[in-house]
């Protein structure tokens, strides 16, 4: 083969390669990046045995975390009025979870009005992504 | 054409033709992707065809307060869900009045459809709503409801 041509070649495929994981990177997160974004917005350290806590308590009203995504969310779970099966919660158990930042406030905004009546704040989600984090099968 | 023949040619293309009609009507085409994937995340993505136009204006109206939960869009992707139950909802028989609270589960013909299934039957865990339509309905999600597929747990 034409050195030339080799070399060529070899610089479109890096650079498919390098265009390819640079729209991964910017489309995908890892629930490590996500529990950083909000142990840095809450200001103090997350705790997982808070988050843990958290998850499985009811805050004054019908449901808990636990009611939809069950006390163990390497589990599936299942939606508490509608029955509709849910996916493990747990990263371990389910490598989709909290890897799309947009999703992840979708769910927690959703979520967090129907369990606490209102957005829970960046601490209670560093907390509840740092207990479901160190959950493992 | 004798009688005969214009029987024996005819009707199977008649029963062939009421055939198709009826199936059309049983199944849904593709829902929106949005559709199924936001709505689609808490329950079964309903038929488009089982409201009508008013009562979904009112559904996507109350987002935030849907049915006991939070169920509040981005508004442009609730926006493109509303236009296109709009475009796909019931404008039957069946549609012509809205059924109490705008629930599917309580429009005139759903009880009709149902009302074999025992009043146990519903509460079984396995069940636990009647929005919970695939627990009785393996292919629910895809819209199909024929009613040679049912089969209610135990």
């Amino acid at each position: 083969m034409n050195p030339l041509r080799h070399l060529t070649l070899s610089i479109r495929l890096a650079g498919g390669l390098l265009a390819g994981v640079g729209s991964f990177a910017a489309a995908a997160a890892t629930p490590a990046d996500q529990l950083a974004t909000y142990t840095a917005a809450a200001g103090v350290p997350a705790s997982a045995e808070r988050g843990q806590r958290f998850f499985g308590t009811r805050q004054g009203r019908d449901w808990s975390c636990a009611s939809c995504h069950g006390a163990t969310p390497l589990l599936p779970g299942k939606h508490a009025s509608t029955g509709k099966p849910i996916e493990p919660l747990a990263p371990a158990a389910n490598p989709v979870r909290f890897t799309d930042p947009a999703k992840v406030e979708k769910w927690f905004r959703r979520n967090c009005n129907d369990v606490v009546g209102r957005e829970c704040s960046a601490s209670e989600k560093a907390d509840v992504l740092a207990w479901l984090s160190t959950l493992k099968p | 054409m004798t009688p005969r023949l214009l029987r024996a040619a005819v009707l199977p293309t008649l029963l062939a033709t009421a055939a198709a009609a009826f199936a059309a009507e049983r199944s849904s085409p593709a829902p929106l992707p949005a559709y199924r994937d936001e709505c689609g995340g808490c329950h079964v993505p309903f038929p488009p065809r089982l409201l009508g136009a008013a009562a979904w204006q009112r559904v996507m109206a109350g987002l935030p307060r849907h049915y006991g939960s939070d169920a509040s869009l981005d508004p442009a992707v609730a926006t493109q869900i509303g236009a296109w139950l709009q475009s796909s909802a019931g404008s039957g028989r069946r549609t012509r009045d809205d059924p109490p609270e705008d629930r599917i589960t309580r429009s005139a013909w759903f009880v009709r459809e149902h009302d074999e299934v025992p009043a146990a039957a519903w509460q079984r865990p396995a069940v636990k709503s009647a929005a919970n339509c695939s627990a009785c309905h393996p292919r629910a999600a895809q819209g199909a409801y024929d009613e040679h597929d049912v089969r209610i747990p135990r």
